[in-house]
């Protein structure tokens, strides 16, 4: 019950046809309930012409379960996952521009890309790009560092996020392209197991 | 290997014939034939000026209404696609054309009726300039619609139409925009045909059923002392409703409807223990906190229905029969969820449940109407002295119609009223905005479910208000010489805002009291016969004048200024807590 009030970070994986207009279809679900978005990301997906977004948001169980209905229920949403962190893998990047005199003269750059994971990816005379992958706690504490000597420009990527127990989209989507559903498909799955799985 | 070329050979022949070189407007003409369109409500306008240049020539096979206004054509579409049960066809011109659209595609989105409205759109290379009468239509009605797409190539208009059609009429129905852009509906392309749709891979329009959750609710309901059924428009969605009459008296459970159910079993069946919600019964209302099993059909919950929700039929399992997911767990958790078409579940679930009598449960919906019939329903109904009340307006059409008729209703007052009172023995005869609850809904609705449906009597009740929010389609019934009654319950106010204000803001009447024209000159000026009642003694054969009239015609009714609905379940109160004054 506790674990359904509070509100945590979920990761909703949403697989879609690649169609213009969709993402406003889908951002304006969570707009229309007033509900921030924290990261959103569109890529493709392990199938071909499938698109998939990874859309981060902190909120209670039971609200993210009726956004997943929600956005299910579009006419080009295949597929919508709702995971917690601890059902993921996921990574962000994040790019660093600092003034190269300042980096080359104070910091031990060495040290410090050894210590957060970087690495750089431009160097010039006037400026030098550093790059991180990680959680956001990690890139972020990096952004602290930095600011210290001179952070020129900031950016951090969405999340990008695996579903460990997925056995990815190969075999849903013969079942979608078939006309009849086959017995894959299990609704009300989300009951039998307890509520952990959203499924239509 | 040669007898196999002189095979090809002719099959290619009949292609070339049959492939031809047309305008994507006609196209669309075509595609709408094969879809069964018949009538089409629209209004003409510089961005879809080919679609209605091809249109010219296919008059006779397809019939198009030019309305008043295109919110008009909307709610037409919507009543015609009530009625019928088939798809609503709306055309609009771009900017100011399709805007007018938007309060009859959210009606239409909410009470999920199939509608198809075809917009023009500037040129593809005017796209985003801010060109003459541009609007983003696609942007505006994303959230408004189940589907929408924009096309700029004649060559995507078969399949983006079959599309259309498939996803409007298909699982919970809605309305669907295809904005086409002036290029598209002017370039010519090879047209070999219309396929229709059968199937969209990203789309399930009814989810597989799962038995197992039909031997539980069946199970919850063999078990339960005091079960109780709410039905919604899910059953008349899913043209159900013989199924469910035999799932009702198999069963032997109480049913209450929604607003939009009203009609699935006529109003006299013995199970039929009347309506839900802020203005319904006192039976289903109050015991909705009593039942112990509650089995909820192709409905929703919505506020209006439940009141408040933390006191709403806590004390009973839920099993909620639903085609749409997302409605379950939406507003009241089910315990058992019967995802699927009600067509088939409902079959399933009266082949497990037992054959029974709830008598004495049943005597306790009648015991509480009766309380309603005796402390108000009578005085509404059968009043010996005053001004006429809204409720013996409708009471008499009862008599007369003897529940045959499809009742149309604005919003307001009238409409709780035309609700409560009103008789539907036939399925597909009440057609109200429920969801939206949109004033000026009733006159192109009552329009459109006469198109739909030309064999029944279609009376319309509006109030004095929201008649003139839609007063111009009076217009439309001219020109197009359609046959609807019209009934005005004139109470000079406001009437539904005021009861509010009275009832809740100390009587402090802000801008409810409303004045009218002439109504019934108005209706003269149109070559539509009518006239006003104020009198007991004159109503009924008023009535009858306005029924026996061979073409359309306006009765005024004046009514009680004052009059208020109950019973009543005020905003924040549970279902429970109605009240009867
Ligand atoms: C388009 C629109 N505007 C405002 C309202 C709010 N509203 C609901 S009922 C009502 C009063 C309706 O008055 P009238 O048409 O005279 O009917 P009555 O309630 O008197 O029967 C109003 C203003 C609405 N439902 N729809």
């Amino acid at each position: 019950m506790e674990t359904n009030i509070a509100k945590q970070e979920f990761t909703i994986t949403v697989y879609t046809e690649n169609q213009v207009g969709l993402l406003n279809r889908i951002a304006i679900i969570f707009s229309r309930r007033k509900l921030n978005i924290d990261s959103l990301n569109t890529s493709p997906s392990e199938v071909d012409s499938i698109h998939r977004f990874n859309i981060v948001i902190t909120e209670t169980e039971d609200v993210i379960r009726k956004v997943a209905r929600q956005l299910e229920k579009q006419v080009e949403v295949l597929k919508v996952y709702f995971n917690t962190n601890e059902d993921i893998i996921w990574q962000e990047l994040a790019l660093y521009k600092v003034p190269t005199d300042i980096i080359a003269e104070k910091v031990s750059v060495e040290r410090l890309l050894r210590q957060y994971g970087a690495r750089a990816v431009v160097i010039r005379s006037d400026y030098t790009v550093f790059e991180t992958t990680g959680h956001r706690e990690e890139t972020d504490a990096l952004v602290e560092v930095l600011r210290e000597y001179g952070l020129i420009e900031f950016v951090r990527s969405a999340r990008i996020a695996i579903i460990k127990a997925s056995d990815g989209f190969h075999t849903k989507i013969n079942e979608f392209e078939n006309q009849q559903p086959g017995e894959q498909v299990f609704e009300n799955e989300y009951l039998n197991n307890g509520q952990k799985v959203f499924t239509m | 290997m040669q007898t196999l070329d002189i095979k090809e050979q002719p099959i290619n022949q009949v292609k070339a014939t049959l492939s031809q070189n047309i305008s994507g407007s006609e196209i669309l003409l075509k595609g709408l034939i094969e879809e069964g369109v018949e009538t089409i409500f629209g209004y003409p306008g510089g961005a879809i000026m080919p679609i209605y240049d091809a249109l010219y020539d296919y008059t006779d096979k397809l019939k198009h209404i030019l309305v008043r206004h295109e919110q008009g054509a909307t709610h037409a579409a919507q009543g015609y696609a009530r009625s019928s049960g088939k798809v609503g066809v709306v055309f609009a011109t771009s900017g100011p054309g399709a805007t007018n659209l938007i309060t009859g595609i959210a009606d239409a989105q909410i009470d999920s009726t199939p509608m198809v409205c075809i917009t023009g759109q500037v040129f593809a290379h005017l796209l985003g300039t801010d060109a003459f009468q541009e609007t983003d239509v696609i942007n505006i009605t994303t959230p408004i619609t189940k589907w929408n797409y924009q096309v700029t190539d004649a060559a995507e208009i078969p399949e983006v139409l079959a599309k259309a059609f498939y996803i409007a009429r298909t699982g919970r129905p809605g309305p669907v925009v295809i904005d086409i852009t002036k290029n598209a509906q002017i370039q010519k392309v090879d047209f070999e045909g219309y396929i229709k749709c059968d199937h969209i891979r990203s789309y399930r329009p009814k989810p597989i059923i799962r038995t197992s959750y039909v031997e539980q609710a069946a199970a919850l309901i063999n078990a339960a002392k005091k079960p109780f059924i709410l039905f919604g428009q899910g059953i008349l969605l899913g043209n159900a409703e013989q199924e469910f009459k035999a799932f009702v008296e198999k069963s032997g459970i109480p049913a209450a409807w929604t607003i939009l159910g009203a009609g699935a079993i006529p109003t006299t069946h013995p199970l039929n223990v009347g309506m839900l919600g802020m203005h319904g019964n006192n039976g289903p209302n109050v015991l909705t906190n009593e039942c112990d099993v509650l089995i909820a059909i192709g409905m929703r919950f919505d506020d209006r229905v439940t009141g408040r929700l933390d006191k709403y039929a806590k004390q009973a399992k839920v099993i909620h029969l639903d085609i749409d997911p997302a409605e379950i767990d939406k507003n009241v958790k089910a315990t058992v969820p019967v995802w699927g078409d009600c067509k088939e579940t409902l079959p399933l679930l009266t082949q497990l449940v037992d054959e029974k009598k709830h008598d004495d449960w049943l005597a306790k919906f009648r015991a509480l109407n009766q309380i309603e019939i005796d402390e108000l329903i009578t005085a509404e109904l059968h009043p010996q002295t005053g001004e006429l009340t809204m409720g013996e307006v409708i009471h008499q059409l009862n008599l007369l119609t003897n529940g045959d008729a499809i009742i149309v209703t604005d919003v307001g007052q009238h409409q709780m009223v035309a609700c409560r009172y009103a008789k539907f023995n036939n399925t597909r005869s009440n057609i109200t905005s429920g969801g939206l609850g949109t004033m000026g809904f009733a006159l192109p609705a009552a329009i459109g479910a006469k198109f739909g449906a030309q064999d029944k009597t279609v009376v319309a009740v509006i109030g004095d208000g929201g008649f003139q929010m839609t007063i111009q389609e009076l217009g439309t019934i001219m020109q197009s010489g359609i046959n609807v009654k019209i009934i005005i319950l004139n109470n000079q106010f406001l009437g539904m805002v005021r009861q509010w204000q009275e009832l809740f803001n100390d009587r402090r009447y802000s801008f409810v009291d409303i004045t009218s024209p002439d109504f019934v000159a108005v209706a003269k000026g149109y070559y539509i016969e009518g006239q006003k009642v104020s009198e007991r003694e004159k109503l009924v054969d008023a009535l009858k004048a306005m029924l026996n009239h061979k073409g359309s015609y306006l009765l005024e009714v004046m009514v009680t200024k004052e009059n208020n609905v109950f019973p009543m379940v005020p905003q924040g109160c549970s279902v429970s807590e109605i009240r009867l004054k």
